[in-house]
């Protein structure tokens, strides 16, 4: 079992002509994902990385049935992108992409309440099943099969902390990477409900940063509905207050949230360790599966 | 990007929000000639992206001459919280009966943007937003869609804004919104909004932030960045080299891929008795003169004692990481300074294969890395 992609995930891949998506759609399929398409405006009839490439995602869909789509392409022409994939009928979009201005993301968010297409990210690393697909950029080698499921804002911090897990033998059912970005789809509360609902997953990571509610929010469900073991990292502790954070943005729900120690302390009321170190958080989760 | 208070005002005034009079200035005499052309009194303020201007002295009110002269000497190349002033803003000063607060922004828990309203203005509105959140009327909008008037409308009565104003508020706020939408605003706020006894409604203050990622698709208020560049020298290097860079106190530099990493690696050197110098985020995907470019970052601190380098790397590769490093070292005849390497992820292999270790020391967990670092840089301490 796994969430959200198996090893029947039909994925097209939108901007696979480029350099990354090229790159990473071969990386993909290496690692034994299902890629049947690309989809480039303009580079219908090509072939790229050894699949078809078509005009639009909605041709994909329909010559090769496509259900997911993987999008690596440039941050202005992005949030059309997802719009994309939303108005296909995908049943999962993930967004690479990284420096999507964030009104256009607003515009996104609002299309996404409208659809049943589940998005991932953007700015995220993608997701994997290990041993199964995986969709993005990850480091598959990194990964291995097991019964830890892991959800988390940051790319690079998901691969440092299942570097930790997998080091010591612990395997992973499905890894999340979510993306740091002010607006985004799947968060962390969407991701704990797969994962308790998930009969191979055992216990769960959480790796959160400072900035936003969205930790405290998945604490306060955590609290309430989930009973899958979770040790939880929040990274910027010692990051200086008031840098980048926008003067209006902290009023919005008042202060007091969005700090480390805000979410640390909303982690721990909900019984979730909080580990000071990527090792640290390895070996609550050693401890849950003893 | 956060655009100067003069800036932001010329941008409001031309969207028809209505302004003081005022000029920008660069020495006394230049603050006189405003002075006598807007007529007296003036406000005399600093223009650096600080806030609480005010209570540090970077804003003066100037009956006559010998007073702004007075004003224009100490404020002009005065160190105002770490940020040199060489500009002020001359601005007639208002006679105000009430100060107001408006403001747009996004807010990322509904993922939609939100209009505040207050009539708590002229004092900061953070803390009024802790101790009485209920006196700021906020107003979501629908991104597709945009402000309607009925909600501006909604916000300021809400707000309990007198209603011999209420009309014009209405007005700015809905410009103010057009404004942050059509600009690619993050935040766009008036504090405070002044009302004269007249009942007119005046900016005496504008805060304008645009979205970093949208700058592409808004090509003079790009120009005004670079106008409006300033402050720490470092920190003015990694605008042009487009890095995320946070200088800090300590003297362990710190260069990662990926925020989460990067905080992560400040938290583990601070976990193991350092102190960082700085955050340092060279972004997803880096190539070889990107990382060089960051080592003469860091390097270019000179509190600085020891690197430590961290590349997990998904879209970054680790042979381009090597390169880079080896191209900004090799150029040296003495490393300056001790760095250490952690490599791991996408092409980490080929880039152990390729790095000069000569140069550099290595370390295989992240742990240990940040350990090294930090004993490099006692070394030097002691």
């Amino acid at each position: 079992m796994s969430v959200l992609v198996d090893d029947d995930t039909r994925v097209v891949v939108q901007g696979i002509t480029g350099g990354e998506g090229k790159f990473h759609a071969e990386q993909m399929m290496e690692y034994g994902t299902n890629v049947v398409a690309g989809a480039v405006p303009g580079k219908g009839g090509q072939e790229a990385a050894g699949v078809p490439v078509y005009d639009t995602v909605h041709e994909a869909v329909e010559e090769e049935n496509a259900d997911t789509s993987v999008i690596f392409v440039p941050p202005a022409f992005a949030g059309d992108a997802i719009f994309e994939s939303l108005d296909s009928g995908l049943d999962l979009a993930v967004a690479i992409t990284e420096g999507i201005p964030t009104q256009d993301m607003a515009r996104v968010n609002k299309r996404l309440s409208e659809t049943d297409t589940r998005l991932i990210g953007p700015n995220c690393p993608g997701l994997i099943t290990p041993g199964e697909a995986k969709l993005g950029i990850l480091p598959g080698n990194i990964f291995a099969e097991g019964n830890v499921g892991l959800v988390s804002r940051s790319g690079t911090l998901t691969y440092q902390v299942v570097d930790s897990l997998t080091n010591r033998g612990i395997g992973q059912t499905t890894a999340i990477g979510i993306g740091g970005d002010p607006i985004i789809g799947t968060d962390f509360v969407d991701a704990l409900e797969l994962f308790e609902n998930d009969d191979e997953t055992d216990a769960i990571v959480m790796c959160g940063e400072i900035g936003g509610e969205d930790e405290e929010e998945a604490a306060a469900y955590i609290d309430e509905h989930v009973d899958t073991p979770v040790a939880g990292f929040i990274a910027g502790r010692t990051a200086p207050p008031g840098k980048r954070m926008g003067h209006a943005g902290a009023i919005v729900s008042g202060s007091g949230t969005g700090t480390a120690e805000s979410k640390i302390n909303a982690l721990n009321d909900a019984g979730v360790p909080v580990g000071d170190t990527p090792e640290e958080v390895a070996d609550h989760i050693e401890e849950f599966l003893d | 990007m956060k655009l100067h208070e003069y800036q932001a005002k010329q941008v409001f005034a031309d969207a028809g929000i209505p302004t003081p009079a005022s000029q920008l200035a660069s020495d006394v005499d230049g603050v006189v000639a405003a002075a006598e052309e807007i007529g007296y009194p003036v406000a005399v303020k600093a223009q650096v992206q600080v806030g609480g201007r005010g209570k540090a002295g970077g804003i003066k009110l100037v009956e006559d001459e010998e007073e702004a002269r007075d004003a224009a000497d100490s404020i002009l190349g005065m160190d105002l919280k770490g940020y040199h002033v060489d500009r002020v803003l001359v601005e007639e000063a208002v006679d105000f009966t009430n100060e107001l607060y408006v403001g747009i922004t996004m807010d990322r828990g509904e993922g939609k943007p939100v209009a505040m309203v207050s009539t708590r203005g002229g004092v900061n509105i953070e803390e009024v937003a802790e101790e009485d959140p209920d006196a700021i009327a906020r107003e979501h909008i629908d991104p597709s869609f945009g402000m309607h008037p009925y909600q501006a409308r909604k916000a300021v009565y809400d707000a309990g804004v007198d209603r011999s104003v209420a009309r014009d508020v209405s007005n700015v706020l809905m410009t103010l919104y057009d404004l942050w939408e059509s600009r690619d605003g993050a935040d766009a706020e008036i504090n405070p909004l002044m009302v004269t006894s007249d009942d007119e409604v005046i900016a005496a203050d504008a805060v304008m932030n645009i979205d970093e990622d949208a700058l592409f698709r808004q090509p003079e208020l790009a120009e005004m960045e670079e106008e409006a560049a300033g402050g720490d020298e470092l920190e003015q290097k990694a605008d042009e080299y487009g890095f995320d860079y946070v200088r800090l106190s300590g003297n362990v530099g710190i260069i990662g891929n990926g925020a989460g990493l990067v905080m992560t690696t400040l938290d583990l050197v601070d976990h193991y008795g350092g102190e960082p110098a700085n955050f340092l985020d060279v972004g997803g995907g880096a190539k070889a003169a990107r990382i060089a470019n960051a080592l003469d970052m860091v390097f270019s601190d000179d509190n600085v004692e020891s690197v430590v380098f961290n590349i997990f790397g998904g879209i970054t590769r680790g042979d381009e990481v090597a390169k880079g490093i080896n191209e900004a070292l090799e150029q040296f005849d003495e490393i300056p300074k001790p760095v250490v390497v952690r490599l791991a992820g996408t092409n980490w292999e080929e880039g152990m294969e390729i790095l000069n270790e000569d140069l550099v020391t290595v370390e295989q967990t992240l742990e240990d890395a940040v350990q090294r670092a930090v004993e490099y840089a006692e070394e030097v301490e002691a």
